[in-house]
């Protein structure tokens, strides 16, 4: 990593807890987190340690307890939630571990969901929706339902969805755990080329040590707190003793 | 955004189907008994344009059309005599027994005209001439005598052919056309005075008195002061019409009946199709929580579902309403049952399923409202 590179996101302090009383459960326990633009970055730790919550709440999609977060150099805490979530909306993909693509609608009609979102026109939209299959290597796909594809496909029709709109941050949380090895790399691939550009902060969500590889810096969570964070040589030692 | 949504609606076949089923079997139901119903009241009030007089006056105590209480004979004259009248006739009404060729028994509404001016005739004659009445032991029956006494006959009752009423010889010198009346029974015209040599003999034989107001005067005022003068009962056909109308209302179990059927329509449209949308919201959810993430906003989605609802509501009342007229056209002509569509009854359905469509998608909005988009992050 570079030291000039701009931040993409940084979160300070972050509390965040479910339930009251008995069943109360604090998920974050004052985390800092950061990420800068250009990179991918996995976020690690074990399960329950609160790294889902950690991305629901940078991706403006949960409502946090204290803490600062400023995402692209926006403070998520002066906004409101319609302008969260049109924020959202401009700047932020999604891949989630289960697709989430919608099963009525087409490849094409699911990936040019975000562009509609924003106030492209249909044509436009299904155009460069088409457009974002041929990248991922589904140009033939795009009148299928996604319940035709395999799990592979369908994860990379998602992708496509996720980049549509080119927003400035991808958010994705497990996105090769629903996966067998061999697609879950082709995926991570994907993730490492085509969805990378200088502008653009790839967050990844995972517990997969195999694709350990594939970062540029490891944040490890433990108990809702961040643990460390893992850049270059320790970086490199770190991917080598998970091999 | 709205074009998927369609899609979204209309691919979930089962469901789809389902609910634009509950919303076409409300609309269906809500119309059709609506014209079913309308088409009976229809019926209580025929009598008044079959006989198309301006005054009806009856016996104090008469409270709808079809009913009728004697009067004394010298009641013609009393109503003559009242200021504003132009004239007034008796007339005689009542169901007797008429035999068909096949010796088998039918009853049939007798109605006697005054001989003179055969003033309350029926509206349109089909064959024959209404002023042979004039002649003994003759009579004008409508369509549906012609279908009841011709029971046995190798061709229809005709111009000509004979029955008997009451043991007495009726030859048929006319046939007209009428509205049914409300108790089923088919018309018999003859002239008052025959009537009476059918009908069997009681004190007091003058069932109504038919009247006509001077011109100048209104049938409303004409009718109010032969009610003052006389001690009668004197309507317009409209008035008599609506407190017929009312009586139905408050007297029978009819509209209660016809009631229920259009009450339980609407709670069938509401229950199938509030349960099949919600189920489809609820299926949904995690999509819907998607889109959320995705960027769109609790208003977008709350306009989703309302197209989505209004869509599946336009649908099933088109086609609710076009299996009711179809079902119109299908016994208009046998008459049977009764069946008057009005606009007003086709907005209130509308309006109904407006309503339905309303209250499904508000479940779903509701639930979209409250959804934490990060549930999508969930597994
Ligand atoms: N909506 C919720 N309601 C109640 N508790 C929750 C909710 N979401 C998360 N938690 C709790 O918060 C803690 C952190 O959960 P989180 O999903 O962030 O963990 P995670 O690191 O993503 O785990 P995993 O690796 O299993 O996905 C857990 O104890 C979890 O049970
Ligand atoms: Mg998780």
């Amino acid at each position: 990593m570079k030291p000039e590179s701009k931040s993409a996101v940084t979160a300070s302090g972050v509390t965040k807890s479910f339930g009251v009383g008995d069943s109360r459960t604090v998920a974050l326990k004052g985390t800092d987190f950061h990420a800068a633009e250009g990179e991918l970055h996995l976020v690690v730790g074990p399960s329950g340690c609160g790294k889902t919550t950690l991305l629901s709440v940078v991706a403006g999609t949960l409502k946090w307890d204290a803490g600062d977060i400023q995402v692209l150099g926006t403070k998520l805490n002066g906004l409101s939630p319609s302008e969260i979530t049109a924020f959202r909306g401009e700047h932020i993909g999604f891949i989630f571990q289960q697709f989430n693509l919608i099963p009525t609608l087409s490849c094409v009609e699911n990936v040019s969901v975000p562009l509609l979102l924003n106030g492209t026109k249909r044509a436009a939209a299904e155009r460069k929706a088409a457009e974002l299959l041929e990248l991922v290597g589904l140009g033939d796909k795009g009148r299928k339902r996604p319940t035709e594809l395999s799990g592979g496909q369908q994860q990379r029709v998602a992708i496509a969805r996720a980049l549509s709109h080119e927003p400035r941050l991808l958010i994705c949380d497990e996105p090769t755990s629903a996966l067998d090895s061999e697609t879950g790399h082709q995926i991570m691939d994907l993730l490492s080329t085509a969805a990378r550009s200088p502008g653009r902060c790839v967050i990844i969500v995972t517990h997969d040590p195999r694709i350990y590889g594939y970062a540029d810096r490891i944040t490890a969570m433990e108990d809702g707190r961040l643990k460390h964070v893992l850049a270059g040589d320790p970086l490199k030692q770190f991917v080598q003793s998970h091999r | 955004m709205f074009h998927l949504a369609l899609k979204m609606l209309m691919g979930d076949r089962a469901k789809y189907i389902m609910l634009v089923g509950g919303l076409t079997f409300s609309a269906l139901l809500m119309t059709q008994q609506t014209a079913v119903f309308q088409g009976l009241l229809s019926w209580t009030t025929s009598h008044l344009r079959n006989m198309r007089a301006p005054l009806w006056v009856v016996e104090a105590h008469v409270d709808y059309a079809n009913e009728t209480k004697p009067l004394r004979d010298t009641d013609v004259n009393r109503v003559r005599s009242v200021k504003g009248v132009d004239f007034a006739v008796p007339m005689y009404q009542g169901i007797l027994k008429a035999r068909a060729f096949d010796g088998s028994d039918k009853q049939v509404m007798i109605i006697g005209l005054h001989g003179a001016t055969l003033f309350g005739r029926p509206p349109q004659m089909l064959a024959g001439n209404l002023e042979t009445l004039r002649l003994p032991n003759t009579v004008v029956i409508d369509e549906l005598g012609v279908q009841r006494l011709s029971a046995g006959r190798k061709k229809p009752i005709g111009l000509g052919d004979t029955f008997e009423i009451n043991d007495r010889e009726a030859r048929v010198v006319g046939i007209c056309r009428t509205e049914r009346h409300f108790f089923g029974y088919p018309y018999v015209f003859t002239s008052y005075d025959q009537a009476l040599q059918y009908a069997p003999r009681q004190r007091k034989m003058l069932s109504l008195i038919l009247a006509s107001p001077k011109p100048g005067v209104t049938p409303a005022e004409a009718a109010r002061r032969i009610s003052a003068e006389t001690g009668l009962k004197a309507y317009t056909s409209d008035e008599f019409a609506k407190v017929t109308v009312a009586y139905i209302w408050k007297n029978t179990g009819i509209p209660m009946s016809f009631m229920t059927t259009i009450i339980l329509g609407f709670i069938v449209g509401v229950a199938v199709s509030g349960q099949t949308f919600y189920s489809f919201v609820l299926e949904n959810l995690r999509h819907l929580g998607a889109l959320k993430a995705m960027g769109a906003s609790t208003w977008t989605l709350a306009r989703m579902l309302l197209l989505q609802a209004f869509t599946a509501g336009f649908i099933g009342y088109g086609m609710g309403v076009g299996i009711t007229a179809a079902f119109g056209y299908a016994v208009l002509p046998g008459g049977q049952p009764p069946f008057v569509l009005e606009a007003s009854s086709l907005i209130r359905t509308a309006v109904a399923i407006v309503v339905i469509c309303f209250f499904a998608a508000l479940l779903g909005i509701r639930k979209v409202a409250k959804l934490e988009p990060a549930v999508v992050f969930r597994g």
